[in-house]
């Protein structure tokens, strides 16, 4: 057998001690591999066993044990009790200990104060026994063990106190051992110790497990603190001292934005909204939002970035909106485009181009791709037995049909997707259609069609979706739907559509149709960014420098991922392909889905009239994104999290911060002396910017904003904690430290700022401002460097934000809430007072409609689901709307809230 | 939140009942951290899970379980040991995150913690991992694959798990490559 020891420390000199008194013959290997395999993992200086028949033991405990079952000594309650004892008790503390003495510079007897209670433990065990050995009248393992622990401490019992009488003729005896004599020989030199402290220098100071159990008191969520190590805390303060020089110089590219030799080059797409509709917040946060403010940390990260977006405007849906508003399909466009512009410049989405599917550029890049795809083979004719209306004299696209899901029994399914299981639907699959347009029952007729050969792409697909998973970042939900919709086997998928409002097939015998909205609408991509610069195909065709980022919510995984995939890959023209799907979960509205229908939620443009700044806005859907899981969004939350972390955190650490060089230093950065304290903060701010980094490398948005937030609580409790504001009024010593504390907390805001400016851009560019930070600093590095030296001027200080009162939020919740609030009514949430009192609220007539309105929409859903005869449903929907709108009045609401527009006509 | 039952007394008397021990031993618990203690006939008592464990497989006539040769004997001890200074000590995701790795490793060849024969260590891990186990998610399950199936083997041993709820690991997995 064979025992590794790999550095000389306590852990060596027990199991040596062990081997020696068990005369085992073992052979020694000092140092080498730290990790035998297979042996879990274990700190890089406790030695292992290795045993002829494979196994390895690691524990130093259960060697001693090995050695002594070796010799012939069975272990007794007694031996068991002090293993166990030295494991959970002795063991954390005399690491401790030990870091005192060694790290720390204490002397063995202080370090021997700090074992205090648990050396009484020995004492009295021993004198109460009245036996010479903890387990009887010979050396047994668990004096090995034991002795082993104390002796780097004490090398010598007359570190003990004189009172431990017993405990100090122990020891003495063991060390007088023969076994134990060679192993301290062997191990402990003090060259042996300086070893053993470097490596206890590497490793966070150890906690008492006492004291572990009293700090753990309000349990910690997230578990308690990392500790820093002496070399982090020395780092800290190298970087911090080198200052703004040390920082790159931020990057400004070149208009239009072209990939850079030698440069990293990010490309962004977020999911091109779609034209017919206003978003709503889920729409924001799902995809331009996150991909906003990831563009944003990539450009302060020097990378060359090039973002863009636009509007969606080809299809069924922009043909059916325009017949219900009357209007031709390019003015429905052309008004819901400036909609959308003027929502994401509100919010301050930073689009390097925000364009549109409807330009010459999107026809000429499509039907090249198309050419290529029919070129090479991989397109189908079909005939088709597609739903065809009479009475509109068309055949039907997707969209222009509902009915019942074929799987899950939905009764609104539309005739490509179902909304309620997600599936993806053949409209002519549905149950029960209806033509969307005339509600005439459409009927079975055959069409031609052209299909994108998606089997015969698989092995290329697969090959090229291994090597991008493989080096690229998915979030689990996309790469868990591709898998299924892979595995599920692909079809060849339809790519023409018999529409008027598309981009034309240009193939004769299918001129009067146009392409499949999603064959159509990723080209967008391509399409727009070629309207921002001639030389886009040196974004869209050069995957060797381009890295290509995809934002989306997850309902839009398949086609960004093995549809438009397909596509490119069969047109074999060098395109870039994504190298990093980022795909979110959904984001409800208070207890239920936004819908635009039942006027419930939050939408884009209304955003504005609430009040609440922009970037307040950004915070919170940043702080909610639905990252993993869904998530909620709640106007009570929103009130808290704007309270308590950006007015009581963020806010008021960098208001303080700025106001103390203000009043105490004229405005000037006063000079700093760091002391220890100071030192430790320094590297646990720049462990969280680390992090930061580390989370939004991996685009995990929402956990990166904690780090920022954890920055601002550091610096709130540094400020609390050293008083400047005391201090300033002491002597030199206490001023010095005022003016120390005061310099490191600004530099702390002025790196907030920056970290910031990806979430909320305004209030980062208003603390530029106040505290005059040089544009040159506005830089992202992976260090805290001194960016606003002694003798920095700083402007005005102001505070950066609001307090939420309660009554607005209230206010709003009301107005925005639809028929959420009805719906659920309980006893812990009472339904909100009408502003103007005009009766007293009946809450039990409130119950009564509630359940009455539920019961009516059950039974309409029941006839339509029955197909019971229109007039019928028209009554029972009618008598539906009169209760709704009997309940919006008696919870002091305008009716006209809850009768949708649009759907009167149902 | 209500605290979870902390190792100790609890499952001793679980051991107890597996090892067909009369009822009826005094325990207390004693410091902070609520180490078990159980009185005895003779003597102050015996301190500690470990200790206390390995006297009721000794009083149950169970030797097997605390291994037979010195290798098994020592190999136990050890993940006893690991079992109350890792697992009973850790306090953060991370930490846990550590030990089911750990586990995950040193499981991938063997049927139990000490190789081929079930003993007291499989018993006191089981227990001491059972309240992180319930919580984890099906992709953590899938993710620490040995563990899972060592965690669900010995929740069918017989008398092994009595009242402690059932921690369900689905047969087929979900996610296939593990990315």
């Amino acid at each position: 057998m064979q025992l590794r020891v790999p550095v000389r420390g306590p852990a060596a000199l027990k199991v040596l001690a062990a081997a020696g008194a068990a005369a085992a013959p073992v052979q020694l290997v000092w140092g080498g591999p730290s990790e035998p395999p297979r042996a879990p993992l274990r700190p890089p200086w406790a030695p292992a066993l290795e045993l002829d028949s494979g196994t390895v033991l690691f524990s130093p405990n259960a060697i001693c044990q090995f050695f002594f079952l070796t010799r012939g000594d069975e272990p007794t309650d007694l031996s068991n009790q002090w293993l166990e004892w030295e494991a959970t008790e002795l063991q954390p503390a005399a690491t401790a200990a030990l870091y005192a003495r060694l790290v720390l510079g204490r002397t063995a007897l202080e370090a021997a104060q700090g074992l205090g209670k648990l050396l009484t433990h020995i004492e009295q065990s021993l004198a109460r026994r009245g036996a010479a050995f903890l387990a009887g009248d010979t050396p047994s393992v668990a004096d090995v063990v034991v002795w082993g622990t104390l002796f780097p401490i004490l090398q010598d019992e007359n570190s003990l106190p004189s009172e431990l009488q017993a405990l100090r003729t122990w020891f003495q005896s063991m060390t007088l051992l023969e076994a134990c004599r060679d192993a301290a020989d062997s191990v402990l030199m003090p060259k042996a110790l300086l070893e053993f402290k470097s490596y206890l220098q590497k490793q966070p100071p150890p906690c008492l497990a006492m004291q572990r159990a009293t700090s753990n008191e309000p349990e910690e969520e997230e578990g308690s603190e990392r500790a820093l190590t002496e070399e982090e805390i020395a780092a800290a303060a190298d970087a911090w001292a080198r200052g703004a020089a040390a920082l790159p110089k931020p990057w400004q590219p070149q208009k239009p934005v072209l990939p850079v030799e030698g440069m990293r080059n990010v490309l962004i797409t977020s999911a091109l909204p779609y034209v017919n509709n206003v978003p709503h917040l889920g729409n924001i946060i799902g995809c331009v939002l996150s991909a906003d403010t990831f563009a944003r940390y990539c450009r302060l990260r020097n990378w060359n970035t090039l973002y863009v977006c636009g509007t969606d405007e080809y299809g069924t849906a922009t043909e059916t909106k325009a017949v219900e508003e009357g209007l031709t399909p390019q003015e429905i466009c052309n008004k819901y485009h400036t909609i959308h512009a003027d929502i994401y410049r509100w919010f301050d989405i930073s689009f390097d181009c925000f364009g549109r599917t409807t330009t010459p550029s999107q026809t000429t890049i499509a039907q090249d791709i198309f050419q290529r795809l029919l070129a090479r083979g991989f397109l189908l004719q079909d005939t088709v037995e597609q739903l065809r209306c009479e009475g509109c004299q068309r055949f039907l696209a997707d969209r222009f049909v509902e009915g019942t899901c074929p799987f899950c029994s939905y009764e609104e399914a539309r005739g490509d997707q179902c909304d309620k299981c997600g599936k993806l639907i053949n409209a002519v699959e549905l149950k029960n259609p209806q033509c969307k347009l005339c509600r005439g029952v459409p009927t079975v007729k055959p069409t031609q069609h052209l299909f994108l050969d998606l089997p015969k792409l698989e092995e290329r697909l697969e090959a090229w979706l291994e090597q991008s998973w493989a080096t690229g970042d998915w979030t689990a939900n996309a790469r868990y739907i591709t898998r299924s919709w892979i595995r599920d086997g692909l079809k060849p998928r339809c790519i023409t559509r018999d529409l008027k409002w598309g981009t034309p097939v240009p193939l004769d015998g299918f001129r009067d149709k146009v392409f499949y909205v999603w064959f159509d609408a990723p080209i967008g991509y391509l399409s727009i960014t070629a309207n921002y610069t001639d030389q886009w195909e040196r974004w869209w065709k050069n995957p060797q420098q381009v890295e290509l980022y995809n934002f989306m919510a997850k309902d839009n995984v398949p086609f960004h991922s093995v549809i438009f995939p397909c596509s490119l890959l069969g047109a074999d023209d060098n395109y870039t392909l994504v190298n990093h799907l980022i795909a979110t979960e959904y984001l409800n509205y208070e207890d239920g889905k936004f819908s635009k229908s039942r006027g419930v939620g939050v939408f884009g443009d209304m955003a504005k009239d609430t009040g609440i700044p922009a970037d307040i806005w950004r915070f919170y859907l940043l702080y909610l994104r639905p990252e993993g899981q869904d998530s909620a969004f709640s106007w009570s939350d929103l009130m808290l999290k704007n309270n308590s972390e950006l007015l009581n955190n963020l806010g008021n650490f960098i208001n303080r911060a700025g106001m103390f060089v203000c009043k105490f230093f004229g405005g000037t950065v006063p000079n700093m002396v760091l002391t220890p304290d100071d030192k430790r903060l320094l590297a646990r701010v720049t462990l969280e910017l680390r992090q930061y980094h580390q989370l939004l490398e991996k685009v995990r948005i929402r956990e990166a904003l904690r780090c920022i937030l954890s920055i601002s609580r550091h610096g709130n409790q540094y400020i609390q904690v050293n008083e400047p504001w005391k201090r300033i009024k002491g002597d030199e010593k206490d001023r010095q430290h005022a003016g120390t504390v005061t310099g490191v907390a600004v530099n702390m805001a002025s790196l907030l700022a920056v970290m910031l400016q990806p979430y909320m851009p305004s209030v980062s560019l208003a603390i530029q401002g106040q505290l005059c930070i040089p544009p040159d600093s506005f830089v992202l590095s992976h260090d805290f460097t001194c960016t606003l030296p002694p003798g920095h001027r700083v402007g005005t200080v102001s505070p950066l934000f609001q307090k939420l009162e309660n009554d607005r939020v209230e206010a709003l919740r009301r107005r925005f809430g639809g028929g959420q609030a009805k719906q659920t009514p309980s006893a812990s949430q009472p339904p909100p007072a009408p502003e103007t009192l005009m009766a007293p609220i009946d809450s039990q007539r409130l119950q009564e409609l509630t359940q009455e309105v539920a019961r009516q929409g059950n039974h309409v859903r029941q006839l339509k689901a029955n197909k019971a005869e229109k007039a019928q449903i028209d009554m029972e929907v009618a008598k539906l709307l009169e209760l709704k709108k009997q309940l919006a009045l008696a919870e002091g609401k305008s009716p006209e809230v809850s009768v949708p527009k649009g759907k009167q006509k149902k | 939140m209500a605290a979870r039952p902390g190792p100790g007394v609890g499952e001793l008397v679980l051991l107890e009942k597996l090892l067909g021990l009369p009822k009826g031993s005094k325990y207390g618990v004693q410091g902070e951290r609520k180490i078990p203690v159980l009185q005895t006939n003779s003597g102050p008592g015996l301190t500690g899970i470990m200790t206390i464990a390995a006297y009721l497989v000794k009083q149950a006539k169970k030797e097997q379980l605390l291994g037979s040769t010195a290798e098994e004997k020592a190999v136990v001890q050890q993940w006893l040991e690991y079992r109350v200074t890792q697992v009973d000590g850790s306090s953060s995701k991370e930490d846990t995150r550590i030990i089911l790795k750990d586990l995950n490793i040193h499981l991938e060849d063997k049927v139990y913690l000490a190789g081929n024969v079930f003993t007291l260590a499989d018993i006191l891990m089981y227990y001491g991992l059972h309240h992180i186990m319930v919580d984890l998610t099906v992709q953590e399950k899938e993710k620490y694959l040995n563990v899972s199936r060592w965690f669900n083997h010995i929740q069918h041993y017989p008398g092994v798990r009595q009242h402690l709820s059932n921690v369900v690991f689905i047969k087929n997995r979900l996610y296939t490559n593990a990315h």
